[in-house]
């Protein structure tokens, strides 16, 4: 995994509540066995005009001009403003594949979906949460400033660039030792094979009926 | 020693080890795969030289892609048009035969759903810890297991460690009191739950169903239940283990047997919450005010009773909200204060792991028995959540009431629920469905998803449009 440090970029802003995953990647695309080139497809059928099919050369379709990742201003965007309830729905890794593959490895919000926040930390996507007026004043600065960037420091814990001064946050001490680092959570669990080891042999005693 | 909840003492069976920022250790007792979010994690696993930790806690079966018409299954894996549904399905085959993994291949009878065949085959028992790389996975917690959905680095975590790494949820119960009314069902309770939490509700939180309503509710019931805790935003759904939960057990093929079965049943017993257990929220719904529920919006949060209008954004105080509900009113093609029963519908669909099982269909089968499906729909479709749950309604004559009657009767599988296989809506189709999510395009670009019960989706086909399962008679 690519570790997460510091991240300076162009923030959209995505003015809707309840994102769900469906919505981020829609199912046709989920058809592929690998990682990667889910991009062309983050937010199919809000960027397109037509429906989407794998495989397709998506330079070649419809726009949406009023989606706001279409916007020529938001171009390059880094970082995601989003709001409530992020990632609901299905748990689907494929969700922040496709932000990844597209470039978004930050997305800020009030409030996140617990699978999809899990899933963002095993791929080097940095979700924050923020409060529900700290996200009115981002939106507010990405919506009106042309060019607004934020840069978000996960070492120091801190968003910078918005007009209200600097945003600390914070993420779970473990979770952040493995973004800061690009730890892999596979590895790091089985330098405890002999702890579960030690578990499964009291559990085989109290349950024998599970390991038959 | 402290009170504990059922998800306390579910928890703290299965903890391994703990760090100080309150990152666990658990320990996974079963892990469900199926063919659309494994094939990462399995070459995960090939390209990290690494094994499977314990082959026999796992079980596969594809379901999300499979055809559910008899003329492409008859073939197997070769009768499936779709050149990309193919090649997941087929290799979730050879992940399975490569790694030694248990796989109920697509012409295995005991195929289906995964969530359906999991407590059918008695492979998701009381007390366990169940996984699976779908949000659906809550529908075990309905046997009393600690269950939830997980992403497919956690398949390949949980394939190489037989561990997940997690924080432990806060404590919420739901709490249904009383008897419900004749006509309203377990998809009813949790729509109506759903609308009072909110979509979001559960965030954070393991859920307990308990009340009146639950005890006396059978296990497929509970398993619609706690199927849609993820769609309040909760990631387990449960239900304290009773007789009920034990008879259903009882005889399956996955089922200890003999001095097990007894070790078993005695430690199932202590499977609730204490009697002065806290919880960190607690919802109370009475349940004989529960009336059979419809979704008019592109969230399930978005429900009102049959018999209700639908609402009006304008009245709504929440901005976010209110350009939530206009934005869904437009895309729904609906008007506010339009009344539900005069929404003209499409297509039925009967099926997915919320409302597949044998009850579902009996509920459906009662309901359009004697009729004929509405002239004005397209397709009414009845898809079966397992091949021996189809072997069982056939066995009771069901599928010739729904054939007679117009309806499709299908092979098991997701089908329509997500439409990643051929059955899908069109654009700006209205569907009755006994699915779980009515999301913008989750049924088919531009799609538009009523969400009902079992009940209230055969009544619909029947009429065409949406009517209250109990006035169904005179309604025609």
């Amino acid at each position: 995994m690519q570790a997460f440090t510091q991240l300076t970029g162009i923030a959209v802003p995505l003015d809707r509540a309840n994102v769900d995953t469906d919505m981020i990647i829609p199912k046709q695309f989920l058809k592929s066995i690998k990682r990667s080139g889910f991009g062309p497809n983050l937010f199919d059928e809000l960027r397109y005009l037509d429906e989407g099919q794998p495989d397709q050369d998506s330079t070649q379709r419809p726009i949406n001009h009023d989606f706001v990742l279409n916007y020529p201003r938001y171009q390059g965007a880094k970082i995601l403003l989003a709001r409530q309830n992020f990632g609901c729905g299905s748990s689907r890794e494929h969700a922040p594949w496709a932000l990844l593959d597209f470039g978004l490895s930050c997305v800020i919000a009030p409030s996140f979906a617990d699978i999809f926040y899990n899933n963002c930390f095993k791929n080097g996507i940095l979700p924050i949460t923020l409060l529900d007026e700290q996200m009115d004043q981002l939106f507010e600065d990405a919506q009106g400033q042309l060019g607004f960037e934020l840069t978000v420091d996960l070492e120091a814990g801190l968003i910078t660039g918005g007009s209200a001064g600097d945003i600390a946050f914070s993420v779970d001490s473990f979770r952040r030792h493995c973004l800061l680092n690009g730890l892999d959570d596979i590895g790091l669990t089985l330098e405890k094979t002999s702890q579960i080891k030690r578990y499964e042999q009291k559990r085989q005693q109290q349950a024998p009926w599970l390991f038959v | 020693m402290a009170s504990k909840t059922l998800y306390d003492k579910l928890w703290d069976a299965h903890l391994v080890s703990q760090q100080d920022d309150g990152s666990c250790l658990i320990y996974i007792d079963r892990h469900l795969l199926h063919e659309v979010t494994s094939p990462q994690a399995f070459e995960g696993l090939r390209i990290a030289g690494r094994k499977p930790w314990r082959i026999d806690t796992n079980l596969a079966t594809p379901d999300h892609n499979v055809p559910t018409t008899m003329d492409e299954r008859v073939i197997g894996v070769e009768g499936i048009t779709d050149p990309v549904s193919k090649i997941q399905v087929v290799t979730l085959g050879d992940n399975c035969d490569e790694f030694g993994i248990t796989e109920f291949k697509m012409q295995d009878e005991r195929q289906g759903i995964v969530h359906v065949v999991g407590p059918e085959q008695g492979a998701t028992l009381p007390g366990m810890t169940v996984v699976c790389g779908d949000s659906h996975t809550a529908t075990h917690g309905a046997l009393g297991a600690l269950a939830h959905g997980i992403g497919t680095s956690e398949v390949e975590h949980v394939l190489a460690t037989q561990c997940l790494i997690q924080k432990k949820s806060q404590n919420m119960l739901v709490r249904v009191d009383g008897v419900l009314g004749d006509g309203v069902t377990s998809k009813d309770v949790v729509l109506a739950i759903i609308g009072v939490i909110g979509t979001a509700g559960g965030t954070g939180y393991a859920i307990e169903f308990g009340g009146q309503v639950f005890e006396d509710m059978t296990m497929e019931g509970r398993m619609t239940v706690c199927n849609m805790a993820i769609e309040a935003g909760a990631r387990v759904g449960m239900v304290a283990v009773d007789q009920t939960t034990i008879d259903y057990v009882k005889g399956r093929p996955f089922a200890p047997i003999g001095t097990n079965w007894d070790l078993a049943v005695s430690a199932w017993q202590d499977l609730h919450s204490d009697t002065d257990a806290e919880f960190d929220h607690v919802v109370v719904l009475d349940g004989a005010s529960i009336a059979p529920q419809v979704t008019w919006g592109t969230s399930p949060e978005m429900v009102v009773p049959v018999f209700a209008r639908v609402p009006n954004p304008a009245q709504e105080k929440d901005e976010v909200k209110a350009s939530g509900m206009t934005r869904a009113l437009k895309y729904m093609g609906l008007t506010a204060g339009q009344a539900i029963t005069d929404i003209q519908l499409d297509r039925v669909f009967i099926g997915s792991c919320t409302n597949s099982r044998i009850e579902d269909l009996r509920a459906a089968a009662s309901v359009v028995e004697g009729h004929q499906v509405a002239k004005t729909l397209k397709q009414a479709l009845v898809v079966p959540g397992s091949g021996l749950v189809k072997a069982q309604a056939e066995a009771e004559g069901l599928h010739t009431i729904f054939t007679n009657a117009g309806l499709e009767w299908r092979e098991p599988g997701c089908s329509m629920c997500l439409a990643m296989n051929a059955d899908k809506l069109g654009s700006g189709e209205h569907c009755a469905s006994t699915s779980n999510r009515n999301f913008e395009g989750r049924q088919g670009f531009g799609g538009r998803t009523h969400l009902v019960s079992p009940a209230m989706a055969a009544a619909a086909a029947i009429a065409g449009r949406f009517v209250d399962v109990r006035e169904f008679k005179g309604a025609l």
